[in-house]
């Protein structure tokens, strides 16, 4: 994890857009009066003429990308999570995954990392939201090179994706040649002591965690869910034989999200504890980010306190 | 207390443009240029126009405000500190960690705040409700909804205007900041929403087109609206994107910015109350 280079998922996002827009001439982008925020200006620079700006009407955004995929684009809308997942959940749920329509929905701004915007902005329902719609894959990258992939490989896959981005700027944590494929969970370390599956912005926060624990000689695992759905289920089951505990970590309500899903894999196999690390069912609230983490004990110190107990 | 002087109205506007950088500036984030078109609508409702009173927040026949345009809290908070619903010294903890003042405004947080907003297109729709909930109670109260004109283009609000008028709500008076920029530039360029005017009035408004930045203009355009009978209102405000601040003003990029120590100073300098 290279700690001196910070980039946010979402910076990373934009950026491949522009080299997947070079590539591939059926991509379009759309987003709703935050082009700046969401880092898609930067391809409407490069290819104004398929770029849509549909101005503040989300809704309105998703029924049009279920139009042009219907025609053969491939779109990419993009808003804050809050009001892609949230505010237009009933669009993308009945015109672009019922119909199984190829729209890549990536919203930013996810999760209380937000920050100082608040509650009405900090999108902590998302991963539940779409992880319930059928036909939808629902992604959470880590960092720029994992991000950058993500965007290659959704393009090629045809069928609706979900992808959660972060404001935050984060850490590189893979080098390039890193290989990922959608629905396989990455490991990092061999651990036995525990296991910390954390996805998004949470990761980089568990390897930090694992460094501090290996100090005290407790060694543990971190497992990067870069997909929630389809889940990894082998990964889950081979880490609760190996590892001694297990936690899920993740920047989301504690209900529907990561924790969740990795539960009904658990319940269903092998019954076993998890401890689920993550918003404990409540909203946000304003603060800078890094203060939010420890406030919502989601930070690296929280993350070593449950293991240790 | 009424007031009815329009130079006291512009200086409490002027006020709450120095009280908007003061929280923008603490707080290193959140929204000058929208709150600063809206100073002096503010200033006209709180200190002429609304039935309100700050020792007692909760009344159930006080008029209503809803800031649909939730960004612009700072301009809010500003106007309820000076109104008396809160210590003004709490305004610098405006988006900090513990502070009431959250980025958006929070109805179970802050005294005088009537609907929590953020998500654009909502407030409308719950400021339409509580219209129809004082004529159900004969209250007489009237409600009144600040809008942007970025925020018009959510089809919501179209939903929350046609049950308006088929509800005949002439106690709702919409007030439009017609500052005509969003985030990512003009409302034309952006959004496409053109003939604002026209838009509302086939959806049954009775609408007033004002200079959002003139006292006596507004005074007259409420007065104006709460003697419509059968049918609600909009004005529609022109404004100046961060009026009051020369580098802001017509600036797309101080949507959601906060100044320097330096653009801090010279917006202060600028704000200064000319009788001092
Ligand atoms: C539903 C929703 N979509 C997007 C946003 C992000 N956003 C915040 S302010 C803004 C632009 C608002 O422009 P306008 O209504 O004209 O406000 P003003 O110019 O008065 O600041 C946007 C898109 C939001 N808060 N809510
Ligand atoms: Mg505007």
């Amino acid at each position: 994890m290279n700690i001196e280079k910070k980039i946010a998922t979402r910076q990373s996002f934009g950026e491949a857009l522009v080299e997947l827009g070079k590539e591939n001439t059926q991509v379009v982008v759309l987003t709703a009066d935050l082009a700046g925020a969401t880092k898609t200006n930067l391809f409407a620079k490069e290819f104004p003429n398929r770029f849509i700006n549909v101005g503040i009407a989300e809704q309105n955004m998703m029924g049009i990308a279920a139009g042009l995929a219907s025609c053969g684009k491939i779109p990419f809308a993009s808003t804050f999570a809050m009001f892609a997942a949230g505010r237009a959940y009933e669009q993308i749920r009945n015109s672009i995954a019922y119909p199984n329509l190829n729209v890549k929905i990536c919203a930013t701004h996810a999760g209380i990392t937000v920050g100082e915007d608040g509650a009405t902005h900090q999108m902590l329902e998302d991963l539940s939201l779409m992880r319930t719609i059928p036909n939808m894959t629902v992604m959470c990258t880590s960092d720029d090179t994992q991000t950058k992939w993500a965007i290659k490989e959704m393009a090629k896959y045809n069928g609706p994706v979900y992808l959660r981005l972060a404001r935050v700027a984060t850490p590189v944590i893979y080098d390039e040649n890193q290989s990922f494929s959608i629905g396989k969970m990455i490991q990092i370390g061999e651990g036995t002591d525990a296991t910390l599956f954390a996805t998004g912005v949470m990761v980089p926060e568990a390897l930090k965690a694992q460094e501090v624990l290996k100090q005290e000689g407790i060694d543990v695992r971190v497992v990067d869910v870069h997909t929630i759905k389809p889940i990894d289920k082998e990964m889950i089951l081979k880490c609760a034989k190996e590892t001694k505990k297990l936690i899920s970590i993740e920047d989301h309500n504690i209900i529907g999200g990561l924790g969740s899903a990795i539960s009904e894999v658990l319940t269903e196999n092998i019954p076993c504890q998890l401890i689920r690390m993550g918003i404990q069912d409540s909203f946000g609230r304003s603060g800078k980010a890094e203060d939010l983490l420890k406030y919502y004990q989601i930070d690296c110190q929280a993350i070593c306190k449950a293991v240790r107990q | 207390m009424k007031i009815t002087k329009v130079e006291a109205i512009q200086t409490i506007a002027n006020e709450i443009r120095r009280d908007i950088i003061e929280e923008v500036y603490s707080a290193q984030s959140g929204h000058p240029g929208g709150s600063l078109s809206c100073s002096d609508i503010l200033a006209v409702l709180y200190f002429n126009q609304m039935n309100i009173d700050p020792k007692n927040p909760n009344a159930p026949a006080r008029d209503r405000f809803v800031l649909s345009k939730g960004h612009c809290a700072p301009a809010l908070y500003a106007a309820l500190a000076r109104k008396g619903y809160f210590d003004q010294e709490l305004l610098t903890s405006f988006r900090k960690l513990g502070s009431n003042l959250q980025g958006h405004p929070d109805m179970k947080k802050v005294p005088g705040v009537d609907m929590s907003t953020g998500s654009l297109g909502q407030g409308v729709s719950a400021a339409v409700g509580m219209a129809i909930a004082s004529k159900m109670d004969h209250e007489g109260l009237r409600v009144y909804c600040l809008m942007g004109d970025g925020e018009i283009q959510e089809g919501q609000v179209w939903e929350a205007a046609m049950a308006a008028s088929k509800n005949k709500l002439d106690n709702l008076c919409i007030i439009v900041d017609y500052n005509d920029l969003q985030i990512d530039g003009t409302i034309e360029k952006v959004g496409g929403l053109v003939d604002i005017k026209e838009k509302f009035q086939s959806f049954g408004f009775h609408v007033i087109e004002v200079d959002g930045h003139n006292i006596e203009q507004l005074i007259h355009a409420f007065d104006s609206a709460k003697h419509q009978k059968e049918m609600p209102s909009v004005i529609i405000a022109k404004t100046i994107k961060g009026k009051g601040v020369s580098f802001m003003e017509g600036k797309v990029e101080w949507h959601g910015k906060a100044p320097t120590q330096a653009e801090y100073e010279q917006a202060m300098k600028e704000l200064k109350n000319e009788e001092e």
